[in-house]
């Protein structure tokens, strides 16, 4: 037992600790466990009247048992007991108690709720913290409800105690974050700002977090705060380390509250007043100074803490963009960090600089680092920081270095953990591509990546390399030679095979010249063979193969053919080989292919999937769809809808053609990790089932009604959908990716959060043969309006294993939208009537895709609101307007949409005649645009 | 901070302590992969590592590892610090804490994180001022006597 035990012991619970450290065996343990639950459970039922001490020790243990990962299903009552009584010790546990093990039982709750009412209202200041931490541990809605309008009443009140202050602010920062709408700041507003000139650095510390997270939500009302926290950070970074006595943490003043004041800043633009400004370029050049003084301390915690500040600075110089001068020195600073003995600090290094790199003012800065970098990439003993270099290299790749960072990538990739080699070869591919000027280097690469990385290697990058190849005349020569050779090496990857076979079987003729290339039909021939190691397969799921799959077959099944008419010793062979294109008609295996529709890259489609530091910026995304636009000379050949027609008419099917709904959407698209290998041998899909709502497709849909909602492995699901009035229909397609039946295949709609719809449908059939679609119609009308969606739930059995998958629907409120034309003056006479504040809703939020106008405008439309012209009088303002139809009421909603280009942010404003409709609305466009 | 968590090497949970809502599931799953990520990593390597969207920064004192998980914006070294000012808490308030302290008196351990961070936020960075909120609500408590007079069981 410890020797020290301050305060209370409670010798009956450390005894029983002391046994449960003593058993031999987790047997034995439980053993003892399940002997003091008993204990516990009679004591708390017995007749006799326990007494306080007794009540908390029992609880405490029973906390322990819990803490040990045991489940507990009693004690509550008892805890409750405790939360009113007058001892201090029995109330602190009791709070614990129900902090750490939240029951939803409604009638508890009550009482809870009761006591912590009665502890408020005490004027006992530790009895209030005891309150207003058990608030902020559980944090329910229940207790928001409860709570929310109480609290910025303690946290405003003259006469409240610091610490109660300091406790109330998060509290409320923690109600505001679970039940936003309930935490209504109003006429506080302007009090809680100017706790940032509160004389007591720890109410400071804990209000400027409640702050922060407000302006984020509100920018407008908050803004005067800007100016209270730069002349708040500027006293702090100009006093003297002794200053701010306990605020000062080993030499550095109150480095919490420097930062978060930094963090605040970065909520907003520049300050406009220039005197303002001008304090604040002083606070970051002085902080920038002192990192270059000698340290006041050896202790890693004051250069942490020093440091700490430092980072946030350079994010917060890196968030305004605009001083080309301190940019530069954040670049020199983090430049002299990759260098730094300290590991931390070199990895926060590169992460800082992959966000400087993308500013136009220190892009060329970060890049006189390359060689710091790359020598980080090979001699880094720590696979985290290594994989920050690699983001690193990534983000400030540009024309001018991307022979020399992919060569370096490559060579890298041949010892990379394996960890991180899906993800370099995402980057390697995407990098090849963007930045080629000849594509000779681009067919290199992506074979040498093959070589190097084969398993690594998705399918998306191995089709786009063919896509390429088949749109480009100038390259499909030396792409031939190149793969021609590659295949002589004595073993290759599967994925090279694939590649191999098809680029010879388009393009085998143009290397007629060559010597070797009577060798050509034994290489396919070999080619061949490892897809007749598949043949019993092909010959059941022939069918469903993708079709870029199939038409890799197809190929060189063709050029097979043509060459075993000249080739009299392979003629054996061409039994199997009609056999095993059996299934394919003649036709379709000799007619050419056609040149791929210029679509979205995969590539980065996944990568950007992949998310993390380091993911390609919509900018970049942009950009590379432009570049690849004209690295395919897609110009001149461009989509091609017989194409798509064509390769739908010869596939037999049904799943690869949603009504046509997949020509659509990108066809390649879905980043399923499935390769050919995969779709064969279906039996290795996942098994692994989630119960989990999986909403990733929810938000495509806001501005459209097709497409795919969501694909696995196993199973597609297509959305079509049109609404009328306040009607919709929305029609459902279950595609069968697998060549297995699905049984006991049961769809329901749950509208538990949603009540304000009513959706009708027809179960659906319960078997769904392998590689078929079914069709379920739902019928929905809107009574009122609504924000939760309706929820999917899909069951079934594949193989033995129960699938169970739960997707959000995508019926948005504004699919009820009619759209509505008037003239510039009606427009502003009805904005003005929507004047009160509860119907507007605006966010400030950062462009998340391209604000290409014609991009815009297609997503305002695809709202469903009309899209008025020459109203705003600034005419890169968008304004629209639209009236939402539901059975009960008709709602008028008007909207204006301000981008800043140059900041990269648009103003997004919303004013309907329900409040709720304006939020809800608000909510869904800001992750539109 | 979304999460702060207090392990022996053995990777035995000592404390958990989560501030923004988790089910169960997910929790269980948080806590098995942080042990798989954290404890094999060689000492004097850098004490962040990304896991899907979180930072998690850990630091090792003696026997136990520390770890917190972070947001996207939240500042990598200050929490490193956040946690050790919360090993200084623990320290000045046991005396030289160990991790014995932690298991027999769990129930402080979580009353000092609860001083010091509130919903994952640094409610009191003066070392001065959390103590003086511990030691009075010690003193607001019974005395020895009065407890170890009552029967164990």
């Amino acid at each position: 037992m410890p020797a020290v035990s301050k305060g209370d012991g409670m010798r009956g619970l450390a005894v029983f600790i002391s046994d449960i450290r003593n058993c031999k065996s987790k047997e034995a343990e439980i053993k003892r466990i399940n002997k003091e639950l008993a204990n516990i459970r009679s004591k708390f039922k017995g007749d006799k009247a326990l007494d306080g001490y007794s009540k908390k020790k029992y609880v405490c243990k029973l906390l322990f048992i819990f803490l040990l990962g045991h489940d507990i299903d009693f004690g509550h009552m008892e805890a409750v007991n405790l939360l009113s009584s007058n001892k201090y010790t029995e109330k602190q546990i009791g709070y614990l108690f129900i902090s750490v093990l939240v029951n939803s039982n409604s009638e508890l709750i009550r009482l809870i709720n009761n006591a912590i009412k009665n502890d408020l209202s005490s004027r006992n200041p530790t009895f209030m913290c005891l309150a207003l931490h058990c608030i902020a541990n559980v944090g329910s809605r229940e207790m928001a409800e409860a709570f929310a309008s109480e609290i910025p009443r303690i946290l405003v009140a003259g006469d409240t105690m610091d610490s109660v202050k300091q406790s109330a602010a998060l509290c409320l920062l923690r109600l505001y974050k679970t039940s936003p709408d309930l935490v209504l700041m109003g006429e506080w507003t302007s009090r809680v700002v100017h706790l940032l000139n509160d004389q007591h650095m720890g109410v400071v510390t804990a209000a400027i977090s409640l702050i922060t997270c407000l302006s984020q939500k509100n920018p407008d009302e908050f803004k005067t705060c800007v100016s209270l926290a730069v002349s708040r950070l500027s006293r702090i970074v100009s006093s003297a380390s002794t200053d701010l006595q306990d605020y000062t943490y080993y030499f550095v003043p109150a480095p919490w509250l420097s930062c978060k004041l930094l963090r605040l800043l970065q909520c907003y633009p520049p300050p406009e007043d220039g005197a303002v400004k001008g304090r604040l370029v002083e606070c970051l050049e002085t902080i920038l100074n002192k990192a270059q003084e000698p340290p006041k301390s050896k202790k890693v915690q004051h250069s942490n803490a020093k440091n700490a500040i430092l980072f946030e600075a350079i994010s917060l110089i890196i968030h305004y963009d605009s001083e080309p001068n301190l940019l530069v020195r954040a670049c020199n600073q983090l430049g002299q960090f990759l260098q730094h003995r300290e590991t931390n600090l070199r990895y926060l290094a590169l992460e800082s600089m992959c966000t400087l790199a993308s500013s136009e003012f220190s892009h060329e800065a970060v890049k006189t680092h390359i060689e710091t970098v790359i020598n980080a990439l090979k001699t880094e003993r720590d696979v985290s920081v290594r994989q920050r270099a690699a983001d690193l290299l990534y983000a400030m790749c540009d024309r001018s270095n991307a022979k020399q960072i992919v060569a370096e990538m490559l060579s890298y990739l041949e010892t990379a953990d394996y960890s991180i080699r899906e993800e370099m070869v995402l980057k390697v591919a995407i990098l090849a591509e963007k930045y080629a000027v000849d594509y000779s280097w681009y067919v290199d690469t992506i074979l040498n990546l093959i070589r190097i990385a084969g398993d690594y290697v998705s399918e998306e990058v191995w089709y786009r390399v063919i896509q390429i190849v088949i749109n480009r005349d100038d390259v499909q020569g030396y792409a031939a030679k190149t793969v021609f050779e590659a295949l002589q090496a004595p073993a290759c990857h599967e994925n090279m095979v694939k590649v191999g076979g098809y680029i010879l079987g388009e393009f085998g003729n143009l290397i007629a010249g060559d010597p070797r290339s009577r060798y050509v039909p034994f290489c396919l021939m070999f080619t061949l063979l490892f897809f007749f190691s598949l043949v019993p397969c092909l010959l059941t799921c022939s069918q469903k193969l993708r079709p870029q799959s199939r038409r890799c077959c197809a190929a060189i099944a063709r050029s097979a053919t043509q060459m075993l008419n000249c080739s009299s010793e392979l003629r054996v062979k061409e039994f199997h080989l009609q056999r095993f294109w059996s299934p394919f008609s003649q036709a379709t295996v000799l007619e050419e292919m056609p040149p791929f529709p210029e679509r979205e890259s995969s590539i980065l489609a996944k990568l950007k999937k992949k998310k993390g530091p380091g993911a390609v910026s919509v900018t970049e995304l942009e950009d590379s769809k432009r570049e690849s636009g004209e690295l395919n000379g897609a110009g001149e050949r461009g989509p091609d809808p017989s194409v798509m027609a064509a390769s739908n008419a010869s596939t037999p099917s049904p799943s690869a053609d949603l009504l046509g709904i997949r020509s659509a959407v990108p066809v390649s698209a879905p980043a399923s990790s499935g390769s050919l290998l995969v779709d064969v041998f279906s039996e290795a899909g996942p098994t692994a089932s989630s119960g989990a709502v999986n909403d990733d497709g929810f938000l495509r849909f806001v501005c459209k009604n097709n497409g795919v909602l969501f694909e696995n492995q196993l199973l597609q699901i297509g959305i079509k959908s049109e609404y009328r009035q306040n009607l919709g229909r929305m029609y459902l397609f279950y595609g069968n990716k697998t060549s297995v039946q699905f049984a006991s295949f049961t769809t329901t709609v749950i509208l538990d959060n949603c009540l304000q719809l009513n959706v009708q449908s027809k179960p659906v059939e319960p078997l769904v043969e392998g590689g078929a679609q079914i069709q379920q119609v739902l019928n929905i009308e809107c009574l009122t309006d609504f924000s939760d969606a309706p929820l999917l739930n899909i069951k079934f059995r594949y193989g033995g294993a129960l699938q169970n998958l739960t997707l959000k629907l995508p019926v948005t409120i504004n699919k009820f939208f009619q759209p509505t034309e008037m003239a510039s003056q009606d427009f502003f006479q009805r904005w003005k009537q929507l004047s009160q504040p509860q119907q507007e809703a605006q966010k400030i939020f950062k462009a998340n895709h391209s604000m290409d106008t014609e991009v815009i405008k297609a997503k305002l439309l695809g709202l469903g609101m009309a899209l008025l012209d020459n109203v705003d009088p600034n005419p890169e303002n968008y304004v629209c307007a639209g009236v939402i139809q539901t059975k009960s009421q008709q709602v008028g909603c008007l909207l204006r949409l301000e981008p800043n280009a140059q900041a990269q942010m648009y103003r997004l404003t919303l004013r309907c005649s329900k409040d709720s409709v304006s939020k809800r609305l608000c909510e869904l466009l800001a992750q539109q645009f | 901070v979304t999460h702060q968590q207090t392990r022996s090497r053995q990777g035995k949970l000592r404390l958990q302590k989560w501030f923004v809502p988790t089910s169960e599931r997910e929790k269980k799953k948080v806590i098995r992969d942080m042990i798989m990520l954290v404890l094999p990593r060689q000492p004097r390597t850098c004490n962040f590592l990304q896991w899907k969207d979180l930072k998690i920064v850990y630091k090792r004192y003696a026997s136990l590892y520390f770890c917190a998980g972070l947001e996207e914006h939240d500042n990598e070294l200050l929490a490193l610090e956040v946690l050790h000012r919360y090993v200084e808490l623990l320290d000045k308030y046991f005396g030289n804490v160990c991790e014995l302290d932690i298991i027999f008196n769990f129930e402080k351990a979580y009353f000092i994180l609860d001083e010091f961070l509130m919903g994952g936020e640094v409610l009191e960075t003066s070392k001065f001022a959390v103590n003086v909120s511990m030691e009075q609500a010690d003193t607001l408590q019974e005395t020895m006597e009065e407890y170890m007079s009552k029967p164990a069981y």
